[in-house]
């Protein structure tokens, strides 16, 4: 009797502190992430063809002077950095949850169609209406890619109750595919739209000002906190739609909040950058190899992870090439045999 | 004397069609899906062979292709209007075979070879020779193409063997490489002028107008020996689908019969790839579609063949009928006609449809 009674007791202490030790490590990567990520925004400021000083920076971020470096910190690494910091986090948030909603780890944040839709409107305000301004690409972006995602959740949406993972996936895959056809019948008869369509496709966080990233920003912080809001609820869902319905949670509206934090997350990026592919997709793996699959961790160290590798493939792109190859390429060439090495290696985290 | 009888079997919605002591148990719609869809697909390639610029009409090109006609419609049809229609059919229905086995195998309706890199690999091969080639590229593209997407082939499995090869990771390093590929390709748009990035687009989008029968003839050597190899080791893919330890159970060799029919899927996707670009949608949407249509558990492999040679050939009928959509890719075609309908299909069966 005894014997038993002190048995149980050791296996929960066990339990406790093994409980224990995985909230440290967390905590632990979170706070190593955070200060990566610190790490990786002063090399932003510094580095690039011109290395500027530590204390110059702290100089021109402080008492600005009429000085070169100043001009150059200030107005073309400091906006730079700041934008693919947001559009990091939006991106790694983003990805974490599409990934969670479709329960499909090879989701990406432009399966709602929100790349295809905002291609297909930066094209159709280039070809019909001769918009030609950086500022008027980011609004017709930004309301494509609004347009096309509610279209892919009104479809999946359609006959049962509400949507499911497998209806999501299909009407996104299958608006995106009919969207990429008309975006090419478009540019093919058109060479204007051919030039805006393959310079915007690429994506870059380069030339934009304090103004783009005052555009996006509202939109990138709503979304971030309907997205953190939904965590909770997320951890629940990842037990299937029946048992999260069957432990009180309102299913319905965990996923409408959920798919309209994408929206915002993924709308607003793309806008401001264009496509930036893969990030989404391999931020949320990253940091599911740190976290597990509990989304209150999950989804900020997502985040994190996605600003740091977005910012280090900026700020590797301009030291090694000379800002030939743009973010979306660089983080590309890099992230993807980590990606392929860790799976490789370790294994991956199943959702 | 044995009698054939054609009865209800004892499993549900299965008929049973037995001899004396031989019998097979079979589903009505696995056997009429594919039989429909031959039908449609003789009908749409007669009016697409038809069409030109003497037009012949859909009797007289059944005829002609059967041994009949005279030598002015023989010539036409032959030597001159097969090759656009016969290399739809080929590729479309290599596609199809392809996205079907690898969404099968990964259990996930979106591992097609776009996904899995293997389109991608193709694409960086093609476009370079675009962009470096300018105006000679026509002999370079196809053995690029062919070249890249053997060589993302090779790595998908190199990188995806440990101890055999799994699904998921097989996916998971497939995207690893797909965005590698899929990066070099926009970048290389940007590179090149912008009438070099037209035609990469072109061929990107999936293009059948400039086929003719040097390119056709390797495409159909290599195909008539994947295509029965593939659905003869198809087998083992229902077995499969109960997840490792069962079908281990059941005395199936997982990983060798996985890792053949994975090899197979990557040699169809790659030669229809090189032959005609990824011509869009054809591998993701027309695995869905037979499934909805067949009301399969899985992908059926004989249905996705036939349905995807169908949906190009249709897309390419349209192409040159269609107001407007003259020198259109094909590709352009099978999204815009492909898409619609898988929308449709899956809102019909909504209800049956299961997380």
């Amino acid at each position: 009797m005894t014997a038993l009674a002190e048995q149980g007791s050791k296996s929960r202490a066990a339990a406790l502190s093994e409980s224990a030790r995985r909230r440290r490590r967390r905590r632990r990567a979170l706070g190593l992430l955070a200060l990566a990520l610190f790490l990786v925004c002063a090399a932003g400021i510094m580095l690039g063809t011109k290395p500027i000083a530590p204390g110059t920076v702290w100089q021109a971020l402080t008492d600005p002077a009429r000085v070169e470096d100043h001009i150059i910190v200030r107005s073309l690494r400091l906006p730079r950095t700041l934008l693919g910091l947001c559009v990091g986090l939006a991106l790694g948030v983003a990805g974490s949850l599409i990934q969670a909603h479709t329960r499909n780890p090879l989701a990406d944040p432009g399966l709602l169609g929100v790349n295809q839709g905002a291609a297909f409107a930066v094209v159709a305000a280039v070809v019909v209406l001769n918009v030609q301004s950086l500022y008027g690409y980011i609004w017709f972006g930004f309301a494509g890619a609004l347009l096309a995602s509610c279209v892919v959740f009104a479809l999946g949406s359609i006959g049962g109750s509400g949507s499911t993972p497998i209806t999501l996936t299909l009407a996104g895959a299958a608006v995106s595919a009919l969207l990429n056809g008309l975006i090419a019948a478009i540019v093919l008869g058109n060479r204007q739209g051919m030039e805006t369509y393959r310079f915007w496709h690429v994506g870059s966080i380069a030339s934009r000002d304090y103004a783009v990233l005052g555009q996006v920003l509202p939109f990138i912080v709503v979304g971030l906190v309907l997205a953190l809001a939904s965590t909770p609820g997320m951890n629940a869902l990842a037990l299937g739609t029946d048992v999260a319905k069957a432990l009180g949670q309102n299913v319905r509206r965990t996923r409408v909040v959920g798919i309209l934090a994408i929206t915002l997350l993924t709308g607003a990026a793309v806008g401001a950058c264009g496509p930036i592919a893969f990030l989404g997709l391999l931020a949320p793996h990253l940091a599911r190899m740190f976290t597990g699959p509990d989304y209150r961790w999950l989804v900020p160290c997502a985040a994190l992870t996605g600003a740091v590798l977005i910012i280090t493939a900026d700020v590797l792109s301009r030291v090694i090439s000379g800002d030939t190859f743009e973010v979306g390429i660089m983080i590309a060439i890099i992230g993807a045999p980590v990606f392929v090495f860790m799976v490789h290696r370790k294994g991956v985290v199943r959702i | 004397m044995s009698r054939i009888a054609l009865s209800k079997s004892s499993i549900p919605g299965r008929r049973a069609i037995a001899s004396g002591p031989v019998g097979w148990s079979f589903r009505l719609r696995s056997l009429v899906v594919p039989v429909i869809a031959i039908a449609l697909l003789v009908l749409m390639a007669s009016l697409n062979i038809g069409l030109g610029s003497s037009y012949i009409s859909v009797s007289d090109v059944l005829d002609t292709l059967t041994g009949g006609g005279d030598a002015r419609t023989q010539g036409i049809i032959f030597d001159l209007r097969l090759p656009r229609t016969l290399s739809g059919i080929l590729v479309g229905g290599a596609l199809g075979l392809a996205g079907a086995v690898f969404q099968s195998i990964a259990r996930n309706p979106l591992a097609s070879p776009d996904v899995l890199g293997i389109t991608w690999g193709a694409g960086v091969g093609a476009v370079s020779a675009i962009v470096i080639g300018g105006n000679l590229a026509s002999l370079g593209v196809p053995l690029g193409g062919l070249v890249g997407g053997l060589t993302a082939g090779t790595l998908l499995y190199l990188l995806s063997w440990r101890k055999g090869i799994d699904g998921y990771r097989m996916v998971l390093i497939g995207i690893g490489i797909s965005a590698v590929g899929y990066n070099i390709v926009y970048w290389l748009l940007t590179v090149g002028d912008v009438d070099s990035a037209t035609r990469a687009t072109t061929w990107i989008v999936g293009n059948l107008s400039d086929v003719g029968w040097e390119s056709v003839g390797p495409v159909l050597t290599a195909l008539a020996i994947l295509v029965p190899v593939t659905l003869i080791c198809s087998r083992t893919l229902s077995t499969l689908q109960f997840g490792d330890d069962t079908a281990r159970g059941l005395g199936l060799r997982v990983d060798a019969s996985r890792g053949i029919l994975l090899l197979l899927a990557v040699l169809l996707a790659s030669v229809a790839t090189a032959a005609a670009g990824p011509i869009t949608f054809v591998a993701l949407a027309t695995p869905q579609i037979a499934l909805r249509l067949v009301r399969a558990a899985q992908p059926p492999l004989l249905s996705s063949l036939v349905l995807g040679a169908l949906l190009t050939v249709s897309a390419d009928f349209a192409v040159r009928v269609a107001p407007g959509a003259t020198d259109l890719p094909v590709g352009v075609l099978t999204a815009i006609l492909g898409a619609p309908y898988l929308i449709f299909l899956f809102i019909r069966n909504r209800r049956k449809e299961t997380a």
